[in-house]
């Protein structure tokens, strides 16, 4: 039956190519750059203030030390050996700062989080005051004076160098030590199917902490899989259209709030009334699932094994003697693998995983379990039970991309209940915070000696 | 029958006396008893107070002499031969019922029906009964021991 507004709701487009553009497609693709631009220019930032940085604080006590020689060398008083010892001081703990630096900064970077990180920004500029108040007094008073004593010079020296030590070992403390002792337990939930896991983070800052959490969600949570979900889906569904709602009193009447209030409040009447057998078809289709599962599996264990009869190792000395037949472990894989293939693809079908294992994939863990000298119930284990989502192959980490949503500023500290939200394209996790509580302990003393016994008599004497 | 420690304790009590038999050459009553400040209380099957550790009569043999004596199972004894048996060790007790030199032993116990009889007569008899009335009518004594 054709639709008799059909013309008034079509959007007709005139003059059409594949590449026209609309407005705004237009305003889109300029905020991408700007995203793709902004973030790449930070990225870039970053290294090249930390390179400058660097290089600053590794040439300043260098610069001291070698400019009075360049500047004013007949005036400048001999090194003693106490001057020269420092040298040596000074040489060993460049080394040492250098180090230090390379363990704690240079490592490649885990992460890109939304916002700077507080610390980091703090120590920098910290470094920098530093440096350049340094520099300040080594111009006034040295340069500009041209101080004969190099003693005072070199000790002037080491002292930036202890000073710039110091504030390695604060960055240490605030970047590294402060966030290990536990403070908050994180609940983790997963939206779509409820998965829950705790974790005991430190005091971090909220977007550190989802940086945490999203590195233990990789290892700890059983891998997303959204054919589970789809029974629900359709029951939910199935509420919704079983009634049809028709306003008899004509268009027009009522205005469109009260229209729809009307509307949802008779179906909300309607189902309460309706008798709903849903119930009862849940419980017998998960009793029949069960039963199916619990079938194929013991099919699919029973093929394996058999699988796995075919082939034994060969020892050294039969190496020697038997020419012919001899596989690899790939080549052993892909022998028995036809005969258990069946099952194996029934059963996961039946549990809805077959997506999440490719037949490349399990070969190459035949291969593996049989390299290792695994029992078949080793290399079962895989398809029994879902992992966490590393086990499986890169395209199921499509997550990569995570938004943070949080009512509190992300560079914030951990707070006694707070909440954030972790969005990738599939489903969101949700995490609160709670404080863990001061433990008052006390002790009580037991004596070894104090353990004593005695018998429950109940005796009868006759008389 | 429940004592207040450092109270003194209060019961009705009956006078019984038995005459011990020769069997052999032991002489012996013919009853066995249970209980004693060295023995569980709890597992006391006659006891109203389960913390009690007196001296109960927990057997009676059939035509002995303990049971021609009137003497009943579950009766708490109180003294034997004025000896008192309220806070005795089981074997103290069972030492002053076998003294193989008395033929006679006499048993003071106590009951729960006689306090329900005697308590019972004094409702019904509203004038106050003197010591002396009472002792004819039902042959008991009012028991008073000091507990320690």
């Amino acid at each position: 039956m054709e639709d008799d507004n059909w013309g008034e709701t079509t959007t007709a487009i005139t003059g059409t190519s594949e590449h026209s553009l609309s407005q705004e497609d237009i305003v889109r693709i300029t905020k991408d750059l700007e995203d793709s631009v902004g973030l790449d220019c930070r990225r870039y930032f970053t290294r090249a203030v930390a390179v400058i940085l660097g290089l600053l604080v590794f040439l300043t006590p260098l610069a001291f030390l070698t400019l009075p020689h360049i500047l004013w060398p007949e005036k400048l008083q001999s090194c003693g050996t106490a001057c020269e010892g420092l040298f040596i001081s000074v040489a060993f703990k460049l080394l040492i700062l250098l180090l230090a630096v390379w363990a704690l900064y240079f490592r490649p970077a885990r992460a890109g989080l939304p916002r700077v990180f507080v610390f980091r920004v703090l120590l920098a500029v910290l470094v920098f005051l530093l440096v350049v108040s340094y520099w300040l007094f080594y111009s006034v008073r040295i340069l500009d004076s041209q101080d004969t004593n190099y003693q005072g010079v070199v000790q002037y020296a080491v002292s930036l160098v202890d000073a710039l030590l110091f504030i390695h070992y604060l960055a240490v403390v605030l970047l590294e030590l402060r966030q290990l002792q536990p403070c908050y337990s994180v609940c983790v939930t997963r939206s779509t199917d409820g998965a829950t896991r705790h974790y005991n983070l430190g005091q971090l800052s909220i977007q550190r902490a989802a940086l945490a959490v999203v590195e233990n969600y990789y290892s700890d949570f059983p891998i997303h899989n959204p054919a589970l979900l789809s029974a629900s889906k359709s029951r939910a569904a199935k509420h919704l259209a079983g009634l049809k709602v028709y306003n008899v009193d004509g268009p027009g009447n009522n205005t469109s709030a009260g229209l729809v209030q009307s509307q949802s409040r008779a179906m909300i009447a309607a189902a309460a009334r309706r008798r709903d057998t849903s119930h009862n078809e849940l419980y017998y289709e998960e009793a029949e699932h069960e039963r199916r599962v619990r079938k194929r599996k013991a099919r699919l264990v029973v093929a394996v094994e058999e699988a796995f009869t075919h082939i034994k190792r060969m020892q050294d000395e039969e190496q020697k003697k038997a020419p012919g037949d001899v596989m690899d472990p790939r080549e052993a894989a892909q022998a028995i693998f036809p005969s258990m293939a069946r099952a194996l693809q029934k059963y996961l079908r039946t549990t809805k995983q077959q997506h999440c294992h490719s037949m490349e994939s399990i070969q190459q863990h035949l291969a593996f379990c049989i390299t290792n000298n695994m029992t078949p119930k080793a290399f079962l284990e895989s398809f029994l039970t879902p992992g966490p989502s590393l086990q499986y192959s890169r395209d199921h980490w499509r997550a990569r991309q995570w938004t943070l949503v949080s009512e509190a500023s992300v560079t914030s500290g951990l707070k006694d209940g707070t909440t954030f939200l972790l969005k990738c394209v599939d489903f969101s996790l949700v995490a609160t915070s709670k404080k863990i509580p001061y433990i008052q302990m006390s002790e009580e003393y037991i004596d070894p000696k104090s353990h004593k016994f005695v018998l429950r008599l109940q005796s009868e004497t006759s008389v | 029958m429940s004592f207040v420690p450092g109270q003194p304790v209060t019961a009705v009590v009956q006078r019984i006396e038995i005459q011990k038999l020769r069997q052999g050459d032991k002489l012996i009553l013919g009853f066995s008893i249970g209980g004693g400040i060295d023995q569980d209380p709890g597992q006391n099957p006659f006891s109203e107070d389960k913390t009690d550790k007196g001296i109960y009569v927990t057997r009676i043999s059939p035509g002995g002499p303990a049971d021609v004596a009137n003497l009943r199972m579950g009766d708490k004894i109180m003294q034997v031969n004025g000896w008192d048996m309220t806070m005795v060790t089981h074997d103290q007790a069972r030492k002053k019922l076998t003294k193989q030199k008395e033929d006679v032993v006499r048993l003071l116990i106590t009951r729960k029906s006689l306090e329900e009889t005697v308590s019972q007569s004094k409702g019904k008899n509203p004038k106050p009964c003197t010591y002396a009335n009472e002792k004819q009518n039902l042959n008991d004594v009012m028991y008073t021991n000091n507990v320690r």
